[in-house]
């Protein structure tokens, strides 16, 4: 039983810790600028996709790949802020949100035309040799996803606290005028908020895709779970996305092994909601007061 | 004023659709097809619309079928039920094709069933439920094997390497749920006991949590129905887990997709699927080599690696235009008969023999038990 | 008088399409799935234009009236219009049940809570198979039959649903200019004001977001009907989503706006068809676009450019008359 509980366990927090960069990524995008971003999922695409592309049909060593296929997804994250967030700025939160579901279908589109319908995987970075810990087992890319996740996370950390620039970012989205008028140049800061994002994305994509393979429809699945883990952390709260993010790993994980398998996805819903309930502003979060 | 502009500018471009559709002359063979081209089962309409369009356009540059011009007509669905209602709808009252060849998932076969039989229309479904054709529905035959038929014959495996007790996991999604509900059906006739039963979403992309429940049951042997990543996870979790049973997936699995994707760890794993896969390994004595290496060679010079749900789009197209040429017309009503009567058909999936009570035609030996050795499939018998 | 132009206007196409286009597919299949879809969108704008309250999980009370209709009918035998009844009934105490805790919730969180909702309604039904039939879906569904007269033909059909349409969009109005509805709009911009001029607004949101329940049941029951078959994934929260951007589409607060989203969504996948492979990225574009380029939404937009037109015109002729006076 113990034994199981680990399994359990070990695979929760390796699912987990992809919620985790998605929803981190959801959270710096709306922190920036007050936008939910529904195409976060379609940068882990991208970012797995074109990794796979350039290693495999263009033949470059993995390593160059990813580098690249980062900086492509953060060129597209750069776009999706210039051409069709920022031309809509002062739209209602509703609208931006269907601007951005056009955008992942839009990415989605040129996605299948680029690559076609077919599942990829990459190579494992570090061979398939399961690692034991008494009876469970982790393959060594979990690690991997593990480790290039709290990295990345304690990079974001850092950025937004130690740095002058990750400081400006955060300016910009207490107060968008006040930023603006000591001398932060909002627009870069908004440019910068959704390459990160993009970045963040890609990353995660990159990392998960030798388990877990993908297509060009891999992104919507990842969306939606990023941003229940977004929520559930409390929106607008790095740290507490990423929280929501194991969290509801580790519940889908426990409830499949423990519970029922069938039921994981409503299970962790259920929970969840009852968050909600509970907490309106899910975990982590600052009560919002509202605005008279 | 804006609604009156906006259904205007509609209705004016309906009407340019609607009249561009009907210049077609009647001397055609109007062939209507509506599949699951994108979506989570597009890895089974994606080769069946290649299919379709590569021998329509062979045809039709050899100078026709018995001197006539085939035109395909064909609708993405996405395997959604209600898009393929509506384009079932389209290709009968808007673009008045002949017959039906579609319906790449049950759930798609199974809606637009009801409509075929209303508007009297021949349907070729390339799904794989056992309830598109039990009970027999006049206007409805199916080219694929049953799942039921699958779960038979890999219970018939079990049986002979001495198998009793069985871990089952399967997708959620209706191929999955389907498989699942034959498989514990058709246990007790086989002394087969399920010790387990877990599924997993679509888009899942670890089912440790599953296989580590069922390495702590009794089970001799994992059967997993399912498509999509899904199966192919699940083989290298199999293995990641160390867990040492025979792995049984479902013809869902037969095309070169699986083995690249679980690479090693497909090793071993058996499934039940057509002889097209194994085209070369057959006798030359065997009625399907020729047709099988034809289609084989053809698919693989224009698109790549052949999978089993290709074929079932060619065995429809030449079951349906074979029957349209014994009848010496495209009346529905008689080109129905026809399919009902084919006889000794030779396509991918087998040698189709219909009849009134059985509107799909094949047998259990069309069907071979194949296991992965080295990266390709090998016939066990 | 203003609003009941709008609603002369709809009606008389409503009336006029199977005349001018008698046996046209594009009225008699694509018309009532948009339709339908109208129905939807216009209860869903209640709740979001009006009330102010998102909901990404609109699909599940269509899909909680189509499966209600649907298992009692071919599972039980019921006359469809008790069923379509009990539909009712059961949509209305789970709405009633979740309404309130939900409604607490605010902005994304309400967002989050609807699509949560949506998802868990939609699993329900994939894996509850002894009931719904899993996701193969449960056919066989009886048609409707109203005194004696039965719907069995797609025109048929669209003349029910043409019908529902005209009466739901009356409903609306009618909701929206009573003294409900003010208190309704009032929610909108801001609740704290609202419920400092007394405006019980628990109650309000509770109300408005059954009443918009109820319909999409209704709505459901019809589908079920009119299509004889259903499977879950038609209710998924894809299908929520699409229903959303229906009503941001056509113009959020306004029910003519919400019926026009409904028309155009539908119509365009049938006229991109042609586009094969290109038909998903095209459509992100053009939706991306209009949402860019007409943020307020397709009608409100329109109308404004057109204001703006005239009011330009006006101006600058009464500039020239100015002049001519100096």
């Amino acid at each position: 039983m113990f034994d199981q509980i680990l399994q359990f366990l070990l695979t929760g927090v390796t699912v987990g810790a992809t919620y985790a960069l998605v929803a981190l990524g959801f959270a710096i995008i709306y922190n920036a600028s007050d936008v939910v971003n529904f195409a976060q999922g379609e940068f882990v695409m991208i970012g797995a996709m074109s990794a796979i592309a350039l290693s495999a049909s263009n033949g470059l060593p993995l390593w160059l790949a990813i580098i690249i296929s980062i900086l492509i997804t953060v060129g597209v994250g750069m776009a999706l802020q210039r051409f069709a967030i920022a031309p809509a700025r002062g739209a209602s939160v509703v609208t931006t949100i269907i601007i951005t579901i056009g955008a992942s279908i839009f990415l989605r589109g040129i996605a299948l035309l680029l690559w076609g319908k077919d599942i990829f995987a990459l190579p494992h970075f570090s061979g398939e040799t399961p690692i034991h810990i008494g009876e469970a087992t982790l393959l060594p890319q979990n690690i991997w996803v593990m480790g290039g996740g709290a990295l990345m996370v304690i990079g974001v950390h850092y950025f937004f606290n130690h740095t002058t620039q990750g400081k400006a970012v955060l300016a910009c989205s207490c107060n968008r005028t006040a930023a603006h008028l000591v001398g932060i140049n909002v627009s870069r800061m908004m440019l910068i908020a959704y390459g990160l994002s993009a970045m963040l994305g890609a990353s995660a994509g990159i990392l998960v895709a030798p388990i877990t393979f993908t297509s060009y429809e891999t992104g919507v699945m990842l969306g939606l779970k990023g941003f229940s883990a977004a929520i559930l952390g409390g929106m607008g709260n790095p740290m507490g996305a990423v929280a929501g993010g194991l969290l509801l790993g580790l519940i889908e994980s426990l409830a499949a092994g423990l519970i029922s398998s069938g039921y994981k996805d409503a299970i962790g819903f259920v929970i969840l909601l009852l968050v909600l309930f509970f907490r309106p502003s899910g975990l982590f979060g600052k009560a919002s007061a509202d605005r008279v | 004023m804006s609604i009156i502009k906006t259904i205007s500018s509609l209705a004016v471009s309906a009407i340019l659709t609607l009249t561009g559709s009907q210049l077609m002359a009647s001397e055609t063979i109007k062939i209507g097809s509506f599949l699951a081209i994108t979506g989570g089962a597009s890895f089974l309409g994606d080769p069946e619309l290649k299919t379709l369009q590569m021998y329509v356009e062979e045809i039709n540059a050899a100078g026709g079928h018995a001197g006539k011009q085939i035109e395909l007509v064909h609708y993405d669905t996405g395997g959604r039920a209600k898009d393929a209602v509506k384009f079932a709808k389209r290709l009968i009252q808007k673009d008045k094709v002949d017959l039906i060849v579609g319906g790449s998932t049950s759930g798609t076969s199974l809606a637009v069933m009801p409509l075929v039989a209303e508007s009297e229309i021949p349907f070729i479904s390339l799904a794989g439920s056992v309830k598109i054709i039990y009970p027999v529905q006049k206007w409805t035959f199916k080219m694929p094997h049953t799942d039921a038929m699958a779960a038979a014959k890999i219970y018939g495996d079990m049986r002979k390497r001495g198998i009793s007790k069985v871990a089952l996991i399967s997708g959620s999604g209706g191929f999955g749920k389907s498989g699942r509900t034959q498989s514990i059906n058709l246990a007790k006739q086989f002394g087969i006991t399920i010790v387990a039963d877990e599924s997993y979403g679509a888009k899942d992309t670890d089912m440790t949590a599953q296989l580590t429940k069922i390495r702590d049951t009794d089970a001799q042997a994992i059967l997993n129905f399912g498509f999509g990543t899904g199966p192919a996870i699940v083989t290298k979790n199999v293995r990641q887990l160390g867990i040492d049973l025979p792995l049984y997936q479902s013809h869902g699995v037969a095309s070169k997709k699986f083995i690249e994707l679980a690479g090693e760890a497909a090793e071993g794993v058996r499934l039940p699927a057509a002889a097209l896969l194994v085209a070369d390994q057959l006798p030359d004595s065997d009625p399907q080599k020729a047709v099988l290496l034809a289609y084989k060679s053809k698919f693989e010079a224009a698109h790549g690696p052949v999978s089993t749900f290709g074929g079932h789009a060619y065995d429809g197209l030449f079951i349906a235009l074979d029957a349209i040429e014994r009848a010496g017309t495209t009346d529905k009503a008689k080109v129905r008969d026809e399919i009902e009567n084919t006889k000794g058909f030779i396509g991918t999936a087998g040698v189709f023999n219909m009849s009134p009570q059985d509107h799909l035609g094949l047998g259990m030996d069309a069907f071979k038990m194949l296991e992965i050795k080295n990266g390709n499939w090998v016939i066990v018998e | 008088m203003r609003y009941l132009r709008g609603f002369f206007i709809l009606t008389a196409i409503v009336v006029a399409m199977p005349f001018l286009f008698p046996d046209n597919y594009y009225v008699t299949v694509v018309a009532v799935a948009a339709g339908l879809n109208a129905i939807l969108a216009v209860s869903l704008n209640l709740l979001m234009g009006y009330a102010g309250q998102i909901s990404l999980g609109h699909a599940a009370f269509f899909g909680i009236g189509a499966y209600s209709s649907a298992i009692l009918t071919t599972r039980f035998g019921w006359n469809p219009w008790l069923a379509i009844v009990a539909g009712m009934a059961l949509t209305c105490s789970v709405a009633f049940l979740v309404a309130r805790p939900i409604l607490r919730l605010k902005g994304h969180y309400l967002a989050m809570a609807t699509l949560g909702l949506g998802i868990i309604v939609n699993i329900l039904l994939v894996q509850g198979e002894r009931w719904t039939g899993g996701p193969d879906g449960l056919g066989d569904i009886p048609t409707l039959s109203i005194f004696g007269w039965i719907v069995d033909s797609d025109l048929r059909w669209y003349i029910v649903i043409g019908s529902v349409l005209l009466l739901v969009v009356v409903l609306a109005q009618n909701i929206i200019n009573s003294r409900s509805g003010r208190a309704l709009r009032a929610l909108h911009g801001s609740e704290v004001a609202a419920e400092m001029m007394g405006i019980n607004t628990t109650a309000t949101k509770t109300a408005v977001f059954v009443l918009a329940a109820l319909i999409a049941s209704l709505a459901g029951s019809l589908f079920s009907h009119q299509q004889t078959f259903v499977s879950p994934e038609s209710f998924s929260f894809f299908f929520s989503i699409e229903l959303v951007t229906m009503v941001v589409l056509g113009g959020m607060a306004s029910t003519y706006g919400a019926v026009l989203g409904a028309v155009i969504l539908t119509f365009l996948p049938e006229l991109l068809v042609v586009f094969e492979e290109f038909e998903v990225m095209i459509f992100g574009a053009i939706l991306m676009l209009m949402m860019i380029f007409l943020p307020q939404g397709l009608l409100v937009g329109f109308n404004e450019q057109i204001r703006k037109w005239l009011l330009q015109r006006a101006r600058a002729s009464g500039g020239e008359q100015r002049r001519d006076i100096a």
